[in-house]
């Protein structure tokens, strides 16, 4: 068997053995998913009719902040306190082996989270929008940002800290990153901040925005992160007081006026 | 295939300094390990005996001097080198929640030519830990694995560092038979350790450090040898009459710890009939007694204990003239007893 097989092998096998790696990846979406939209207690955003409308996109998003950044970061700091990577690095392995390996152990996982939260959502009566063209390239994109940071903390703090500090920035963004809870509902400072987070539209290429046949929204500028983590944020002067009409207005279905990289690219990849 | 031109040494160190900011773990340090051959880095803790070995490895730049394994440099010829190199870290190394044979196999897959993971779990005693997470093992079945892990790749050359620190006897007299059995093998072992009996056991060679500087290397019967001295040792109740003794025998005695005494007189028959005779006049017992030959315990108090006291006398930094005469010292000694020695 090749190195990277068995790598990747052996990476997916231990994640899989974890029932942590499970909850966090697979039970709390699923969890959240089938509450929020079956018992109606959470706020819409404007235009939206169901909530497995605003929630399954926002689900998915949760589920690869889990994966790429929660369960890659804490795995990977804590092979890093204990001596993996270093022994590792005396192998003939290589890095580039290892880290390939290491994001085909991700895609694995999220197509397995794919597999449970996709169907899941069309038997609550998820109805996507079909803009599945640019829903992979947001998938990888997001996928990218969310490892980047997970590795970020493996390799710069020590493993209980990655552990602390994944699962805080989890549920911050779970509450503040427009995934359960939409951005217009926020009070005000708070909908500032949470501005300057990856944003709740990224992954709308699924979205069906609204049931009243308005169309969904298309392009990079409403579709794609827009958030710092996978490049640079909105811009500050297009936050504060408009960006709670902002967000009523992208979720309507209508292209945002400045947002995103296609949009900016002067706030390109940081 | 043997990597690097012909029979040149395994391991070449030469001049290697390395810093930890103001610390200077590892001092001008040289020494060479022939290919086929057990050496032993031997010193107390913080001695640089870990730093040296991770220079080797490839994980530390040295400040200065050079290092060669295999004719290769371990880091610019790092990927190259870690084909023929097997390590064996302090501790930890491997995935908590991983099973023996699956990290056998994984690591394994890395190689060309790869040891058969079965006969190496047998090999190191764990053939009924197979389904034992790497986490739930004791101390001395994560080192045995370690050590497998080490070998896994047919390596030319493994460095295991304190490969029997913290394990029962037990597990430590099946490493140290695996290693000896790489000897036969041909793979050159570089070991650090502080077991003086493990590196007398073990080792061809032995290279004690201290303060990151050579204080002596020679084979274990050069260094005891070599501090060959007249000097008898004995065991007895603590609190003799040192003077009454010294007086009888015609030599000073002292008590170099409660119950341990040594009588500065060449070790004839007629000078060891004579201690015995006065500990029988007064009704004392004989404890133990050693002649002649030093052990290497004593050879590495000694020499350790020479280097700490020329620290005392230049402390770092107090002074370049101090602390080269403190270097100079112990090269000296280290000189003569090589001399001897040979």
């Amino acid at each position: 068997m090749s190195a990277l097989l068995a790598q990747t092998r052996t990476e997916l096998g231990l994640s899989l053995r974890q029932g942590e790696q499970l909850l966090v990846g697979i039970g709390i979406p699923l969890l959240l998913l089938v509450f929020f939209s079956t018992v109606d207690v959470l706020p819409k955003p404007e235009g939206v009719d169901e909530p497995i409308d605003f929630l399954a996109p926002g689900i998915l998003a949760l589920a690869i902040m889990s994966t790429a950044m929660v369960s890659l970061g804490i795995g990977t700091g804590f092979e890093r306190q204990y001596g993996v990577l270093k022994r590792l690095g005396v192998t003939p392995l290589g890095r580039p082996r290892l880290l390939a390996a290491k994001i085909a152990m991700v895609l694995c996982l999220e197509a397995i989270q794919v597999a449970v939260l996709v169907p899941t959502s069309l038997l609550l009566g998820w109805e996507p929008g079909w803009s599945l063209a640019l829903a992979l390239p947001a998938y990888l994109l997001g996928t990218a940002a969310f490892a980047g940071i997970g590795l970020l903390m493996a390799g710069t703090l020590r493993g209980t800290v990655t552990l602390a500090a994944a699962n805080g920035l989890y549920i911050v963004l779970l509450l503040l990153g427009g995934m359960i809870i939409p951005l217009s509902e926020l009070p005000g400072p708070v909908a500032t901040l949470a501005g300057l987070l990856p944003r709740e539209r990224w992954p709308r290429p699924w979205a069906r925005p609204s049931r009243r046949g308005r169309r969904p929204a298309r392009g990079p500028g409403s579709s794609w992160p827009s958030g710092p983590w996978a490049h640079r944020s909105p811009p500050p002067a297009s936050s504060a007081g408009s960006d709670r009409s902002h967000q009523r207005t992208d979720l309507s279905g209508q292209r945002p006026e400045v947002r995103g990289w296609g949009s900016r690219p002067e706030a390109g990849p940081g | 295939m043997t990597v690097g031109p012909g029979r040149d040494p395994a391991i070449e160190v030469q001049d290697l300094t390395v810093r930890f900011g103001e610390h200077v773990a590892v001092d001008a340090l040289s020494f060479a390990v022939e290919r086929g051959t057990i050496v032993a880095l031997l010193g107390p803790n913080g001695a640089g005996k870990t730093t040296t070995v991770e220079t080797l490895e490839g994980f530390r730049r040295p400040d200065r001097g050079t290092t060669r394994v295999l004719g290769l440099d371990p880091i610019t010829d790092h990927a190259a080198l870690t084909r023929h190199v097997g390590v064996m870290l302090q501790s930890g190394g491997v995935y908590t929640a991983i099973r023996p044979p699956e990290v056998l196999r994984l690591f394994a897959a890395y190689y060309d030519d790869p040891a058969d993971p079965e006969e190496l779990l047998e090999r190191v005693g764990l053939a009924a830990h197979r389904r034992t997470p790497y986490r739930h093992l004791s101390g001395g079945e994560q080192q045995r694995l370690s050590l497998a892990l080490a070998l896994v790749g047919r390596p030319q050359v493994a460095f295991l560092d304190e490969p029997t620190a913290g394990i029962d006897p037990a597990g430590r007299q099946l490493i140290r038979q695996i290693i000896a059995d790489l000897r036969t093998e041909g793979v050159t072992v570089l070991l650090t350790t502080h077991d003086l009996a493990e590196a007398e056991r073990l080792a061809d060679r032995v290279v004690i450090i201290d303060r990151g500087r050579v204080l002596a290397a020679g084979t274990p019967a050069e260094l005891t040898t070599a501090d060959d001295t007249d000097e008898i040792r004995f065991g007895a109740a603590p609190g003799l009459d040192r003077l009454a003794l010294g007086t009888s025998l015609g030599a000073t005695v002292d008590e170099v710890s409660p119950g341990e005494y040594r009588v500065l007189a060449a070790p004839t028959p007629a000078t060891v009939a004579a201690i015995t005779a006065w500990l029988a006049e007064h009704d004392l017992a004989l404890l133990d007694l050693r002649a002649g030959r030093a052990s290497l315990h004593d050879v590495f108090l000694r020499l350790t204990e020479t280097a700490d006291a020329a620290a005392v006398e230049a402390p770092d930094g107090s002074g370049g003239s101090g602390a080269s005469a403190g270097r100079g010292g112990r090269r000296r000694r280290t000189g003569s007893r090589r001399g001897r020695g040979a």
